[in-house]
């Protein structure tokens, strides 16, 4: 009877202590669901604090109730006032108990309350979840913390903050915490020693929200005083904005040298065709800027094909399309020699004005059987994306592999005229049509194979074209008088003179576009090559003599 | 009988080129040239294909400009830095090597369009000819032998007839000096004859410097000679003198 | 009277112009559409089979004006040999400077109801008018601009490239990349013209409300007056001795030089006369249609009118007025009942006129209606270039 009596105390004690131990348990899970709860709080205070807590708490499923918050997915369920997530559905919004996240469910949208957030409390619901991400396994996600911070930049989260950079592999992702590290330091922090060591250290940072955010630390505020008290702070930010704008300039130029290059190369590859027509043959194309357009829809149908029949093969697609609009335009071109062309011989002027007929003809037949819209035409994957430099230069892939294309062609048609028997026949042909014709070489099959051969790579041209822009019957006229400006500034007959002559007005045309405006620029540029016409009337390889006369 | 504006007394030099020099695209046409004509003078200037005969008459009348080197006409007058036009209207007149008449026009309006005088848009738009205007024409239409193709268009003449017309053409501008690219091309025997006729008669009164190829037509002009080679002046004299240099025999008999 | 190959006599003036066929046609034909059109629309009623709508009064008006604007290239091109295309832009420009006129008189009855400034200023937020815009209210001045500002722009232009000897397709490409420069221009929103919606809403000319069927009738009448005007300034030009310089450029121009003649400053002159007929011709259409925007500047604009010239027959005037009218009807024809087929047309008719038929309609008719088999072909009327020039 006496052990009985003992065992009462202990099974009370040890429930006792159990229950006790429980507890916490529960009242963590409690602490959790009443700063949840207290989110649906009135007045933004309360709120922020819940935040503030339910971020220091640690617990799962902070993270989701913090995200619904920020996407206005948290609601309060009237009927019991539990807070919920909810996603838009059928008969309603599923829900699902944001505590515990799970017991979902449909409800409808009337027994929903939706929790309020607004800016200010995002800044916050931001900056808690950046602190809480900052240390995820994701490295998108930790990417994405290191930058939110930046925004709100946070002083708490220093300490995390060096923690994660000091534990960081990724060298992208170890440079972001850093550079938010530096923005904290210099922002937030109370040594001024510090501060200055901190803008120095951004300085290394030459991107235009690290621009702004030293020109915001050296602006005024409503009360005429400057935001920074400190005045040696104020040099070091100074010294630290020289030096990122000069950077900023710096790239900035160079990103106008790229654009400028790639548009000189698209421009190169439209004037070469152009150049040996004109220039080798004297025939004035305006049908030419057609030929490319021939070539960019070719391009559109063999992807099209491609897409139907060999879909995994989708990235040979432009090899096999190169070749084809080669065939297509060059095809093309032949016939236009051989049917109106070669009527028309010495007389430039009722040239012009037949192949500009022809180039209405063939837009309306684009028209007709493509129709009058844009057609998409893809990058394959090989030349999508970009190659970084640094946080101001992005090349992309696809203008990268037009610059190269650009210059074999040009290569290749150099080696075409001076090394084959063809380019010594054309060549011939275009300078003595009677003596080459006594010397038993074929006018006519020379005449039409060159025509063909200038259209051909006006279509190679056009696949080019579509790779960085949109593919309409328009396509021709938007770069044939560029092409001719090309040609006509070059000098007409030397290749070289396309080249320069292309390059420099991708180039120039860029370095304007900035200032001016894109309309304005080509305005200036066309200005420009009028009045560079005055000087040399012959472009500037100009071949002098008088054969040339003609 | 046709008079030219001549102020300038015979015996004067009227053009002189000195040192002159042109290259084309690293060809030297024009090498060092160095050559004079008198006023009241016929020059005969002949020379082998390529001896840069056409560049010179370039030079003079200002299609080209040379590389180096002074043209002087009349003694005081720079010609390197006027254009066309106005070397025209200074006295020289300049027939081309291929006939170069206005083929849409009669033969009257192409004279008329010659026909020394104001030169101005303005005047050309309220323009009306003048009594001895009209004779003046019809005086050189007949000393051209083309009064009865007077109002034909340029374009049916013959080959002859249109060098003819151009040499009328010519005349009418009342030039002091005439330069004359190889008048006799394309014609036949007895056409020739008559060009050399004609010349010598307009040589009466003008300084004129005739081009050409064909022998006989230079031994009909019967005057001084000069010969170009590769640029500039090999030799210099009568026709017999000239013919029979040893330098001018290699260069036109080949080595 | 002794008659030369051009068929132009030489003796009174009065009977010099109006010496060939044609140009009789021409003259007397001009005058009947003149009367005609306007008087049977205000005089007949609509049953009547002479009646002309109003449709075809509108017509009408505008196939004038075309006219005036390819006897102005034609002048240039046919006479002269330069192909200029970029007239447009001379066309745009005295569109502009009438319908900036227009534009004043609105006054108050536009939709802002602000007496000073057009619509699409208030609409920017302008708080004034730009000083370009001041003289526009006064009829005489804005007429003075319609002639005087597509001239400066061809002075400018032709001083710029006959200088520097810039001939024949360069030139036609220059003028191109011109008239384009001209229509990005226009088509900013700041240069204060209107943007790209242009000048429109037009409400009285003269004190004359431009919808209504008398106005539009006088405007009828004054287009077939202009034209008339125009043709015969050309034509006196032509038949002057400017003119044969003109065609002794045309089809000799180192030859002309030696001759003694400044070719610049002839190029010039004519170039500048033919920009303010093209001028004179873009203000008469304006009140027509009842709006100017930038898209009269677009070099196609300018390549079509080439090709009304060519189809009609360069360098005979009033084959230039022929093809005007026969391919603008045409156009009109064809937009409205085969859209489609309407730039397929036009691009072979392009084809089509150079390949076989490069003197135009007016040239080629006399040598067909000639022909006889084993003679040779008749000689032609007027001025024009030999084949294969």
């Amino acid at each position: 009877m006496q052990i009985l009596r003992s065992l009462i105390p202990s099974g009370l004690a040890l429930a006792f202590g159990f229950i006790l131990a429980m507890m916490p348990l529960h009242t963590a899970k409690a602490d959790f669901q009443s700063d949840v709860r207290a989110l649906a709080a009135k007045g933004s205070k309360a709120k922020i604090a819940a935040v503030s807590k339910l971020a220091a708490g640690g617990h799962a499923q902070t993270v989701a109730v913090l995200e619904a918050f920020l996407n206005g997915q948290l609601f309060t369920h009237k009927p019991d006032k539990r807070l919920v997530i909810g996603t838009k559905a059928k008969g309603g919004y599923l829900i699902k108990d944001a505590v515990r996240g799970t017991d979902t469910a449909v409800v409808a949208k009337k027994l929903l309350k939706k929790i309020r957030i607004n800016n200010r409390l995002r800044k916050v619901v931001k900056s808690a979840l950046g602190g809480l991400t900052l240390l995820s396994s994701d490295e998108a996600q930790r990417l994405k913390a290191a930058n939110a911070l930046f925004k709100s930049r946070p002083a708490g989260m220093l300490d995390l903050l060096n923690k994660a950079h000091g534990q960081e592999t990724v060298a992208k992702i170890k440079s972001a915490m850093h550079r938010t590290l530096s923005a904290i330091q210099a922002t937030r922090l109370k040594d001024k020693e510090q501060r200055i060591a901190a803008l120095k250290a951004l300085a290394a940072y030459p991107v235009q929200d690290v621009r702004a955010l030293i020109a915001g630390l050296l602006s005024v505020g409503a009360d005429g005083k400057p935001r920074e008290a400190d005045a040696d702070v104020r040099k070091a930010a100074r010294a630290a904005l020289g030096d990122i704008e000069d950077s900023l300039q710096l790239w900035g130029f160079a990103a106008s040298i790229f654009q400028g290059i790639s548009l000189g190369s698209v421009l190169l590859l439209a004037a070469i065709g152009l150049a040996i027509t004109f220039g080798v043959m004297g025939v004035i194309n305006m049908a030419h800027g057609e030929m490319v357009m021939l070539g960019a829809y070719t391009t559109y149908v063999v992807q099209d094909l491609f897409k139907t029949y060999f879909p995994g093969a989708f990235d040979l697609s432009i090899l096999v399309a190169i070749p084809a609009a080669f065939l297509v335009a060059g095809g093309v071109g032949i016939v236009i020699e051989r049917g109106i062309i070669r009527y028309l011989y010495g007389r430039p002027l009722e040239t012009l004005l037949a192949t500009w007929g022809l180039s209405l003809v063939l837009q309306q037949l684009v028209r007709t059987i493509f129709g009058p819209t844009n057609r998409e035409v893809a990058n394959p994957s090989w030349m999508s994306g970009a190659l970084e430099v640094t946080g101001g230069l992005t090349l992309t892939y696809n203008r990268i592999w037009i610059i190269v294309f650009a210059l074999l062609v040009l290569g290749l048609i150099m080696a075409l005229l001076r090394k084959t028997d063809f380019g010594l026949q054309m060549r011939a042909v275009t300078q003595n049509r009677e003596m080459a014709a006594s010397m038993g070489i074929r006018t006519g099959r020379v005449d039409a194979l060159t025509f063909g051969l200038g259209s051909g790579i006006a279509g190679m041209a056009g696949v080019a074209l579509s790779q960085i822009d949109n593919v309409s019957p328009n396509l021709g006229q938007a770069y044939i008088i560029d092409s001719f400006m090309v040609v006509v500034f070059g000098g007409v007959g030397n290749l070289w003179g396309t080249l320069v002559g292309a390059m420099s007005l991708g180039v120039v045309n860029k370095f304007l576009e900035p200032m001016a405006g894109a309309v304005l620029a080509k305005i200036l540029v066309l200005v420009a090559i009028i009045l560079f016409i005055q000087k040399r009337p012959r472009g500037l390889f100009a071949l002098r003599g008088r054969a040339v006369e003609s | 009988m046709l008079v030219g504006k001549q102020d300038f007394r015979d015996g004067d030099t009227i053009l002189y080129l000195d040192g002159v020099s042109v290259s084309f695209d690293g060809f030297k046409a024009l090498n060092s040239l160095s050559f004079y004509a008198k006023a009241g003078e016929l020059r005969a200037i002949i020379g082998p294909n390529g001896a840069g005969k056409t560049t010179m008459m370039d030079v003079v009348t200002g299609k080209t400009r040379p590389d180096e080197g002074a043209v002087v006409y009349k003694d005081s007058i720079d010609l390197t830095r006027m254009d066309e036009a106005h070397i025209a209207n200074l006295g020289i007149g300049r027939k081309f090597q291929k006939p170069t008449v206005f083929e849409s026009h009669t033969a009257y309006h192409n004279l008329e369009l010659a026909l020394a005088g104001d030169r101005k848009p303005l005047s050309a738009l309220f323009f009306k000819p003048r009594g001895e205007e009209l004779d003046r024409i019809d005086e050189v239409l007949e000393i051209i032998s083309l009064t009865e193709q007077r109002d034909r268009p340029a374009g049916e003449l013959s080959h002859g007839q249109k060098q003819w017309l151009e040499i009328g053409m010519l005349l009418m501008q009342s030039p002091e000096l005439l330069l004359v690219d190889e008048p006799a091309a394309g014609m036949t025997d007895a056409e020739t004859e008559q060009t050399a006729i004609l010349l010598k008669e307009i040589a009466k009164d003008h300084s004129v410097v005739v081009v050409e190829h064909d022998m006989e037509f230079v031994r009909a002009l019967d005057t001084r000679v000069t010969v170009l080679h590769e640029g500039s002046v090999l030799a210099e004299g009568s026709l017999d003198n000239v013919q029979n240099d040893e330098r001018v025999i290699e260069v036109y008999l080949g080595r | 009277m002794p008659v030369n190959a051009h068929g132009n006599a030489q003796g009174p003036m009065s009977m010099r112009l109006l010496s060939s066929t044609g140009s009789k046609l021409t003259v007397f034909g001009l005058l009947a559409l003149a009367l005609m059109v306007p008087l049977t629309h205000a005089l007949l009623p609509a049953s009547s089979p002479f009646y002309a709508s109003a449709y075809t009064m509108g017509l009408v008006g505008k196939y004038l004006c075309y006219a005036l604007l390819a006897l102005s290239v034609d002048l240039i091109w046919g006479f002269c040999g330069i192909l200029s295309l970029g007239h447009g832009a001379f066309f745009a420009l005295g569109g502009y400077a009438m319908g900036m006129h227009l534009m004043r008189q609105i006054g108050e009855r536009g939709v802002y109801g602000n007496a000073n400034l057009p619509d699409f200023m208030v609409f920017l937020d302008w708080k004034e008018l730009p000083w370009y815009w001041y003289g526009f209210d006064n009829f005489g001045f804005a007429m003075l601009m319609v002639a005087a500002v597509p001239g400066l722009l061809a002075f400018v232009f032709g001083w710029l490239t006959f200088r520097s000897r810039v001939t024949g397709v360069y030139l036609s490409i220059i003028s191109q990349a011109m008239t384009f420069a001209m229509l990005l221009a226009f088509f900013r929103n700041d240069m204060g013209f209107g943007g790209n919606n242009g000048l429109t809403d037009f409400k009285e000319l003269l004190g004359y409300n431009l919808q209504s069927d008398g106005t539009r009738a006088g405007l009828v009448a004054a287009s077939a007056m202009a034209l008339l005007g125009g043709y015969l300034l050309c034509r006196f030009i032509v038949a002057s001795k400017f003119g044969r310089v003109l065609v002794a450029i045309r089809d000799a121009e180192s030859r002309t030089r030696f001759l003694g003649y400044r070719v610049e400053m002839y190029k010039l002159v004519v170039f500048v006369v033919s920009a303010m007929l093209a001028g004179i011709a873009g203000a008469l259409f304006v009140p027509q249609v009842g709006i100017i925007n930038p898209g009269e500047f677009s070099p196609a604009n300018s390549i079509e009118i080439v090709i009304w010239v060519a189809v009609g027959g360069r360098g005979y005037l009033h084959g230039a007025i022929l093809g005007a009218f026969a391919v603008n009807y045409t156009k009109t024809y064809f937009t409205g009942a085969l859209p489609e087929a309407w730039l397929f047309i036009l691009g072979g008719m392009f084809i089509a006129v150079t390949l076989f038929m490069p003197k135009g309609i007016v040239g080629t008719v006399p040598d067909v209606l000639k022909w006889r088999p084993k003679r040779k072909p008749a000689q032609p009327l007027a001025a024009h270039p030999v084949p294969g020039e």
